[in-house]
């Protein structure tokens, strides 16, 4: 679409599920985005790398519209999600519808205090679905999607936060799913996990992407380039560089972005 | 390196440990003064007054005779009173708070309300005595009635409610709130089934300290008149007559354990002072009873909602 700006034309994604067009933002007067575009392919895994306070968490929460939770904030810009074309930020878009196409998975796992089961059906009862069937064939789908089902499966009705660090976060990323939305969004999940957790969320992320397309905002340079199959470089609320993971971890073509990803600042 | 340093540390540390030393005598010095005069006044108390508790002082009226008086109007009127509180007052104060918490945008209107509630919470009962004198009793015509006393102990228990809502509330980590939306639910399914909940235990905290607080008070109630001698019952709530509910007692006339306590302790000569003993005995078990509620559900709390 936006192919003719792109430093790389032949490095534009061919198929997209979403794109921000000129997408600023500004917390009351502090601007925190500027004029960012940058294409989300469809079922695959962007990453939006950078230093602490670099805006790549906002920029993701802008796709679901979390940031009309809080008063003073303003979006300008478009984000289009695909296939209909719908600017999610426009001010007759009710949020939402937003955050019933595209689910969220924080930073700090955040179950619910209820039951495993409860966790993973929330989504579903939030739409109104009351049937048992329904609702138990939807929880156990989710569960197994985020390879969590044979671990959790004789105590669906224990509470989500006996459950460890990894597990949890997981059942999150399940609970996400369990509504099949079109896009997930990811907020550095795998920062307070240890490393085996992060192992797992990691071959999680890689299975998943081929049923739902993934935005993932991480601090861990090697996890981007682990996983992702795009990369956008984001510097002081500004887009540095965008490309192929491959090529971007390889042969960036911005000084700043070879600076950061051989760790010479950030 | 160490010429600040003495040449003697043991000296030196010896020297700073008297400084705790005192603190500490100091501070339990402290604390046996404050618990030591209430367990004194409390038992002087419990000593004068618990030979007079018995089911006979508990189902009599107010008498001339000592022998034959009784706390029976004033449980019932203390009773009725705190129910007409809770029914106005927690439902009024719950919602307030929700609403300053959850709904209301953050603007000068709303902060100005904020710190008027905060500070009503301190302001003088007797103020509140005032204000329902002229609100409930002259300019609304209720009468020196069970509703107006409840109306008025519901105004005075409203901001600590409020706040004491409020602080439950705001204690729901924000990734529980977001958590909620980021699955499309709307804010008030995020409040009824999450918030709220998750709170519960700290508002009827809040409430029940609020209700305990005003069981005692004696202030308003005498400013809106309340009587210390009545020797009959408010109508009763259940008939045996179509429509079998009445609320012809919300316009009774009433007393309240604590008036009745000061009513006995004000009249001349040692007769009644037992009775007032015994009374302030009663009170205080059921304002402790009240606290102790209020602990085991917070304790609850602890233990049941974990993130």
């Amino acid at each position: 679409m936006n192919q003719l700006d792109s430093p790389h034309p032949q490095d534009w994604p061919k198929s997209l599920k979403a794109e921000t067009r000129a997408l600023s933002f500004s917390y009351g007067s502090r601007l925190a985005l500027k004029n960012l575009s940058i294409p989300v392919s469809e079922y695959q895994i962007t990453a939006l790398i950078g230093p602490s306070g670099c805006g790549k968490s906002t920029f993701l929460r802008c796709f679901n519209r979390m940031h009309d939770l809080y008063d003073g904030n303003r979006y300008e810009g478009e984000i289009l999600l695909y296939p209909d074309s719908r600017n999610i930020l426009a001010s007759e878009v009710d949020p939402i519808e937003v955050r019933m196409r595209v689910a969220m998975v924080f930073q700090k796992p955040n179950p619910f205090p209820k039951s495993i089961y409860e966790n993973v059906a929330y989504g579903l009862r939030v739409r109104g679905t009351t049937e048992r069937q329904v609702l138990d064939e939807k929880v156990e789908q989710a569960l197994r999607s985020a390879a969590l089902w044979d671990e959790v499966k004789d105590r669906l009705p224990a509470r989500a936060t006996s459950l460890s660090g990894g597990q949890q976060q997981r059942l999150c990323i399940a609970r996400a799913l369990a509504t099949d939305p079109e896009m997930l969004l990811l907020d550095e999940p795998t920062s307070a996990l240890d490393p085996m957790a992060t192992a797992s969320i990691e071959e999680l992320l890689l299975d998943l992407k081929s049923r739902v397309t993934i935005l993932m905002v991480t601090h861990n340079m090697q996890q981007a380039a682990r996983v992702s199959d795009w990369t956008a470089f984001m510097y002081l609320g500004e887009l540095v560089e965008f490309g192929l993971t491959k090529q971007l971890f390889t042969t960036p073509s911005k000084k700043q972005t070879e600076d950061y990803i051989t760790g010479r600042f950030g | 390196m160490s010429a600040q340093s003495s040449p003697h540390p043991h000296a030196s540390i010896a020297r700073r440990k008297i400084a705790e030393a005192l603190f500490k005598v100091l501070g339990l010095c402290s604390l046996a003064i404050a618990v030591g005069t209430l367990v004194l006044l409390f038992g002087a108390l419990l000593f004068e007054g618990i030979t007079r508790i018995d089911w006979q002082f508990l189902m009599s009226y107010p008498s001339r005779h000592a022998a034959q008086a009784g706390i029976l109007s004033a449980w019932v009127g203390s009773t009725l009173i705190m129910l007409v509180t809770a029914v106005v007052g927690i439902p009024l104060g719950v919602a307030a708070a929700i609403y300053l918490e959850e709904y209301a945008r953050k603007t000068w209107m709303t902060e100005l309300i904020e710190v008027t509630v905060t500070n009503l919470a301190g302001v003088p009962s007797i103020i509140y005595g005032l204000l329902a004198l002229g609100l409930f009793v002259y300019i609304m015509g209720l009468g020196e009635s069970i509703l107006v006393a409840g109306l008025t102990l519901a105004l005075l228990t409203l901001p600590v409610v409020i706040v004491t809502t409020r602080e439950a509330i705001r204690a729901i980590p924000v990734e529980i709130r977001e958590a909620a939306y980021a699955l499309g639910a709307t804010k008030w399914q995020t409040l009824t089934h999450h918030v709220l909940p998750y709170s519960v235990a700290g508002i009827l905290t809040g409430i029940i300290l609020a209700l305990s607080r005003a069981i005692g008070e004696t202030a308003p109630l005498v400013t809106i008149g309340a009587l210390t001698f009545i020797a009959f019952l408010p109508p009763a709530p259940v008939t045996t007559h179509p429509p079998y509910l009445s609320f012809d007692w919300l316009l009774s006339p009433f007393t309240v354990m604590p008036i009745q306590m000061f009513g006995w302790v004000s009249r001349p000569g040692e007769d009644f002072i037992g009775n007032a003993a015994a009374a302030g005995v009663l009170l205080v078990g059921m304002t402790l009873t009240m606290n102790g509620v209020a602990i085991y559900l917070r304790y609850r709390m602890r233990k049941q909602v974990s993130w």
